[in-house]
């Protein structure tokens, strides 16, 4: 077609406040880095500004990703608005279904019975690995430790199997519902899960011996991407970055959700605030999630999956037959939806990258009026020109590793 | 309400005259647009709320009058209290101060307040889009603005259709 339009170019003039001075002279070099770049984990644009190799600005420029997410949802109903939140954080999806549901059980006042509870902690933990283990391969693959990545793949195919076998997906699992999960898990998930915790702690120190004590990965991150307790405050940075900086802040502690309490677990961290100290932080939390799902695990409870609120919830298939009031529940909640108030809440969790937020509004009616998800890939990207500056172009690559953003979750 | 939060909603309401409002544990305070860089710098300094944690808005229109409310939520970790706050903003020219000299990291959540609704921040350092393009016209999460979808194109109607398809501007 003839009337395609070009990519926009961006004038260096509009950016002119965000440089030095030096730039609009030619005297340091304006870099494109992505956003088609393999160690940029998507779609992300950096503008770096160099002299020579050493980094004096970046600007981040992000968007490339933005699907409209939050207007999208707000034209479905609740139930069926979940199913986005999936496709945010594509590698923490359970806990992106747990925050969101939350919110909505938040809003409309829902309870959730014993059992659900704990398989929600014992599945946000079991994901929460998964992520890390794709963080774990992927920021070693940039720095090119390349055999990491092939052995982390291998444990987070258990778990994706473990996911498929409880909701049918492997990653856009919608499993965690509004009042409980969808369903009861299958018998095999119990030996599965065991098999997991079984053999996972040897595999862990294997990634281990292959990273924290390796002299070339040592270089390459130990002072790289420095950030201060105080600047993650002001930057309102959470997650293994703030924990890596030397604050014990974890939102399962400090505001606990779905019986986190109940848990014995530490908030590891560590001082430096570099590339290494996120490194050491993250690696720490896979074996504290790890003991997480062991205790849940060992005192899962029986008893129902699902709220019996009926106002809310869908009853059984098998009551259909018998009960005109699971008929006309049944009917309604499928066509129609539930109602919400004309409130606003905010219901928050850990993910794996730090607090992830859903700001949820109704109208009186069965869709969201308003839905605003707090993701922390958004505002780590924020930080980048303060974590990049003065280091070397090949850095800049490990401290996006090291911050470990999903594009999906930043652009929404 | 909780404990930590009484004196700090105590003191804000006598202070700035703020509005109470809450619901299912949640306390939000409804403060005057002219006020808001006072109220975030009390918080800051006065009552320990070290961090902002989110900051969006919601669109009412054509329900309400003013059509925006501005939803700060910040959080003191040394209390462990969450308090957020609202302000009202007028549709016709909307813009409203900025906080990022309370909150550094208020800069991008200005920026997408602004792509995504089209309300100003007044004293922001990098006033750009975030996630659109920078050409694109329109404020998407505006509840006047439209879902949108695409138009198939076929063979008979390829060209009608690749003429009416919103394209960016040279």
């Amino acid at each position: 077609m003839s009337d395609i339009v070009a990519f926009r170019d961006v004038k260096v003039e509009e950016l002119k406040h965000l440089l030095s001075p030096r730039a609009l002279t030619g005297e340091t070099m304006l870099l494109n880095m992505g956003p088609q770049h393999p160690s940029t984990h998507g779609v992300l644009r950096l503008l770096l500004e160099l002299d020579g190799e050493i980094v004096v600005n970046c600007i981040p420029d992000i968007g490339f990703l933005h699907t409209g997410v939050e207007k999208n949802m707000e034209s479905k109903l609740f139930q069926q608005a979940e199913v986005m939140v999936d496709r945010l954080d594509y590698l923490n999806p359970l806990g992106n279904n747990l925050t969101y549901c939350l919110a909505v059980e938040k809003l409309v006042g829902l309870d959730v019975p014993e059992r659900a509870q704990t398989l929600r902690v014992l599945l946000s933990e079991l994901t929460r690995i998964n992520s890390h283990l794709v963080w774990i391969g992927t920021s070693g693959l940039d720095l090119a430790a390349m055999s990491v990545f092939l052995y982390a793949m291998r444990e987070r195919e258990m778990i994706l199997d473990i996911f498929e076998m409880i909701s049918g997906q492997r990653m856009m699992t919608t499993y965690i519902r509004p009042g409980g999960v969808w369903r009861d898990v299958p018998a095999e998930f119990e030996p599965a899960v065991r098999e997991f915790i079984r053999i996972f702690p040897a595999r862990l120190k294997e990634y281990e011996s292959m990273l924290t004590n390796n002299a070339l990965f040592l270089e390459r991150t130990q002072g790289i991407g420095v950030i201060s307790k105080e600047d993650c405050i002001r930057y309102s940075l959470t997650g293994p970055v703030l924990r890596g900086s030397g604050m014990a802040y974890d939102l399962r502690k400090a505001r606990p959700y779905s019986g986190y309490e109940q848990y014995n677990f530490d908030v590891p961290t560590e001082t430096a605030g570099d590339v290494y100290a996120r490194y050491l932080v993250r690696v720490e939390e896979m074996r504290q999630s790890l003991r997480i799902v062991e205790q849940a695990l060992d005192k899962m409870p029986t008893g129902p999956i699902r709220s019996n609120n009926r106002k809310f919830i869908p009853p059984p298939r098998s009551e259909l037959g018998v009960s005109m009031e699971a008929l006309i529940h049944h009917f309604k909640l499928w066509t129609e939806g539930y109602p919400a108030p004309k409130e606003g809440v905010y219901a928050a969790t850990e993910s794996p990258r730090g607090e992830l937020g859903v700001y949820l509004e109704g109208d009186g009616g069965p869709k969201p009026y308003r839905v605003h998800l707090r993701t922390p890939s958004f505002i780590s990207l924020q930080a980048m020109p303060l974590l990049t500056k003065g280091h070397f172009v090949a850095d800049v690559v490990g401290i996006i590793g090291s911050i470990d953003i999903v594009l999906g979750d930043a652009d929404r | 309400m909780d404990e930590h939060l009484q004196p700090v909603v105590d003191a804000l309401q006598a202070r700035f005259g703020v509005a109470v409002h809450e619901y299912a544990g949640e306390v939000s305070l409804t403060v005057k647009a002219d006020q808001i860089v006072e109220v975030c710098q009390s918080l800051r300094d006065d009552h320990a709320f070290e961090m902002l944690i989110d900051e969006t808005a919601v669109d009412y229109y054509p329900e309400m009058e003013p059509r925006f409310h501005v939803i700060y939520q910040v959080y003191s970790m040394s209390k462990n209290i969450i308090l957020c706050l609202r302000v009202p903003v007028d549709g016709t020219n909307p813009h409203l101060p900025t906080i990022e000299t309370v909150w550094a990291g208020a800069n991008w959540y200005e920026r997408e307040v602004f792509d995504m609704f089209g309300i100003l921040y007044d004293g922001h350092s990098d006033m750009r889009r975030i996630v659109m393009p920078a050409d694109w016209q329109g404020h998407p999460l505006r509840k006047d603005y439209p879902l949108g979808y695409e138009e198939v194109q076929f063979t008979f109607n390829y060209e009608d259709v690749q003429r009416r398809k919103p394209h960016p501007k040279e």
